[in-house]
């Protein structure tokens, strides 16, 4: 692998993001997913960084689940996003944040649509002010939630408490990154480091004290493509996308999966506990699984971050090992405090996949 | 006026700008190459051997080197930095400060090979493995050995056509032409250099369109066992031992395939080149939607372009063979020596 070849191409991929004054808008399954990943973002940004975040209560979905899998017309898309961006315009805000890639995904999508054809958001205006009353700016800048971490990755490494550096052996603890499709594959000038290279996350592992490991099929997707798992018969190829790719980064032993999207750290988290069950296989060390992280949790981990506190506890496979090999100081006995009344009971265990 | 007055600039000392020097000057003609490099040849220097007949290409280049040693001027490291036309002559600057008066132009400004590294998906510049055409070639000039970049012999050698060709995507819709043959005789000599290695070449058509090209093609899979496979590659990737995995769609199988291959060989098509484009902007030359140099007719004015007295040859028109390039280099040498002798090429006219 030629690093520097990376870094050349990385040249033509530095997209804007914006310093500050951010509309914050909320995945419609994260919270649920990983619970603790939107709340670690706030909380980095408004009081690790002290930058102005915004959310609204009358946010919506951007109806990006709907609109991949053919349930809604684009144009039904368009007006519930200008929506949001009427939303954002009235709090007085113009750089949105999404934290969902599908919505960052449509959400470019359609700016796109609309910078080559303006009759089609004229059409748009005209449809959100008959539905609502509303009327609209178009954001100035549009980020991820990733891009700005990567973009204050050097200024939360200053006030790092856990780098990634295996506390036993003082090696860099080593990272495979998994882009959500929708991020660059679409527009590639539209993430950091494109789409077939991409340096968000990577940056991230980078700066942090961590070793990123490139594996043969990074690129491919995890299996949350919504035809693949919306429809129960089809989840055979959710499965098997997720399958490819850990047969793909076992041999490299990585200690942990990072991920900015909402579907991929679920199906990477969850499809190794289902491998596990139909085969027997595990892919981490001493029959664990291979811990998979959003960069919010892994930004909050960095920073010292009590792991129950980030919700790291709802993942399938155990954190743990990953904790064990970063130093990081955490009470076994505080991470199933919240489940069920009974302080000391736990989850049920899987068959095979160890968990703590 | 006495032929013997009447001077030709030619831009630009590749294969179509030496072959139109020659035959300018036998014809009586004041001829002058500007060459922005330090020797003339261009891409040609650095090819080993030529197809159909695997003869060496510094053959051919003496040939032509024959033909401009004595009678035409040849001016290296020199460029075209200014053109003034001035009734019927033109006044070309060269490196800011050189003037030169001519009666006509000839644009042999050739091309430019495509950056692969512009199909981020392919890892060239990126993986150990992958490698250009010219790279290869490049390979065999040495003499050095057929390796991995860690020094092993390549037991698996995967090829891939249309690289920067019929590929939207990078904004490059035309074929180049000689990809699909380069590919067939370079697979050959490494069937004749490493008998043992497998070698695939994934291709989306095979264009065998020249003279002999159908038996180069069918000695290589006869012969030499090299392995043709119908799908374009979709992305190539590293594996743990810097082998490349390539993903790819066997169309004739109808079925996806993933494959690893030591050494990945992309065959980079022609793009117009950088000296193309910008004499043609200074001298306000009309360019076709595929960025070469349009002529004034397709089939009837191929070397005439949109301003009197400046004409167009070799590859800065379109990929096309060294032969055809030849071929249209002496076509031009001719419509230049016509339109100097007063025939009026558009109307067809002796003036």
């Amino acid at each position: 692998m030629i690093e520097e070849g990376k870094k050349k191409l990385w040249k033509d991929y530095q997209k804007e993001i914006a310093d500050d004054k951010y509309f914050y808008v909320r995945s419609c399954i994260r919270q649920t997913f990983f619970p603790g990943a939107e709340t670690t973002f706030i909380k980095i940004l408004q009081k690790e960084l002290g930058l102005d975040l915004y959310e609204s209560a009358h946010h919506t979905t951007c109806t990006g689940i709907a609109y991949h899998s053919d349930i809604l017309p684009f144009e039904t898309t368009m007006t519930v996003v200008a929506r949001q961006f009427a939303i954002m315009t009235e709090s007085g805000y113009t750089n949105l944040v999404p934290s969902c890639i599908t919505s960052f995904g449509v959400y470019t999508e359609i700016l796109e649509t609309w910078k080559h054809f303006p009759e089609i958001e004229q059409k748009v205006r005209e449809l959100l002010k008959k539905a609502t009353g509303r009327e609209f700016e178009i954001p100035q800048n549009l980020a991820h939630a990733s891009d700005v971490i990567y973009k204050y990755r050097d200024a939360i490494k200053e006030k790092m408490k856990k780098p990634l550096i295996n506390k036993k052996t003082g090696e860099p603890i080593r990272g495979v990154e998994h882009i959500g499709c929708h991020y660059a594959k679409m527009f590639p000038k539209k993430g950091v480091g494109g789409a077939e290279y991409p340096h968000v996350l990577s940056g991230m592992i980078e700066s942090w004290g961590g070793q990123v490991i490139d594996y043969p099929e990074r690129r491919q997707c995890c299996g949350f493509g919504f035809r693949q798992y919306l429809v129960q018969a089809n989840r055979g190829y959710s499965i098997a996308c997720s399958k490819k790719k850990f047969e793909s980064m076992e041999p490299y032993k990585p200690d942990f999966i990072l991920t900015n999207c909402p579907g991929c750290p679920m199906f990477l988290d969850k499809w190794q506990y289902v491998v596990s069950e139909m085969e027997g296989k595990t892919y981490g060390e001493n029959g664990h699984g291979i811990p998979v992280l959003t960069f919010e949790e892994l930004a909050g981990l960095v920073l010292g971050y009590d792991p129950w506190e980030i919700g790291l506890q709802v993942h399938q496979v155990s954190v743990e090992p990953l904790l064990d090999k970063m130093g990081i100081d955490y009470n076994p006995e505080n991470k199933y405090k919240l489940y069920k009344k009974n302080n000391s009971e736990k989850p049920e265990m899987p068959n095979f996949l160890k968990c703590y | 006026m006495n032929k013997k007055d009447k001077q030709v600039i030619v831009i630009g000392g590749g294969i179509a700008g030496m072959e139109a020097a020659s035959y300018l000057s036998a014809m009586g003609y004041i001829v002058t190459i500007v060459e922005i490099n330090d020797k003339l040849g261009g891409h040609l220097l650095k090819w080993e051997r030529l197809f159909p007949t695997n003869r060496l290409g510094k053959e051919v280049l003496a040939f032509l080197g024959q033909g401009v040693e004595n009678n035409v001027k040849v001016m290296t490291n020199s460029e075209v930095t200014k053109i003034i036309k001035e009734g019927d002559f033109f006044e070309v600057t060269i490196n800011e400060t050189i003037k030169e008066k001519a009666d006509a132009i000839l644009l042999t400004t050739g091309y430019d090979l495509f950056d692969a590294t512009r199909k981020e998906e392919y890892g060239y510049g990126i993986y150990d493995n992958v490698i250009t055409s010219p790279d290869l070639e490049e390979m065999f000039s040495s003499g050095k050995e057929i390796t991995m970049k860690n020094g092993k012999k390549p037991k698996k050698i995967g090829f891939v056509h249309c690289v920067g060709s019929r590929d939207i995507k990078v904004n490059n819709i035309h074929c180049s032409k000689v990809c699909c043959v380069t590919a067939v005789k370079q697979a050959t000599e490494i069937k004749e250099k490493l008998p043992e290695a497998e070698v695939f070449c994934f291709y989306m058509d095979l264009r065998m369109y020249g003279r002999h090209f159908e038996n180069m093609y069918k000695d290589s899979q006869e012969k030499f066992g090299v392995n043709y496979i119908r799908g374009r590659l979709s992305e190539a990737c590293e594996n743990a031992d810097t082998s490349i995995l390539v993903k790819v769609e066997d169309t004739l199988a109808g079925k996806p395939l993933k494959m690893s291959v030591d050494l990945l060989i992309l065959l980079v098509g022609f793009e117009p080149s950088k000296g193309t484009k910008r004499i043609g902007k200074m001298l306000g030359i009309e360019f076709s939607d595929d960025g070469f140099f349009k002529t004034q007719d397709e089939h009837t004015m191929t070397n005439i372009s949109n301003i009197e007295g400046v004409f167009l040859a070799g590859t800065c028109v379109g990929p096309r063979t060294i032969t055809n390039t030849i071929v249209d280099a002496r076509a031009g040498a001719a419509a230049i020596a016509s339109y100097l002798s007063g025939y009026d090429i558009m109307n067809r006219k002796s003036k």
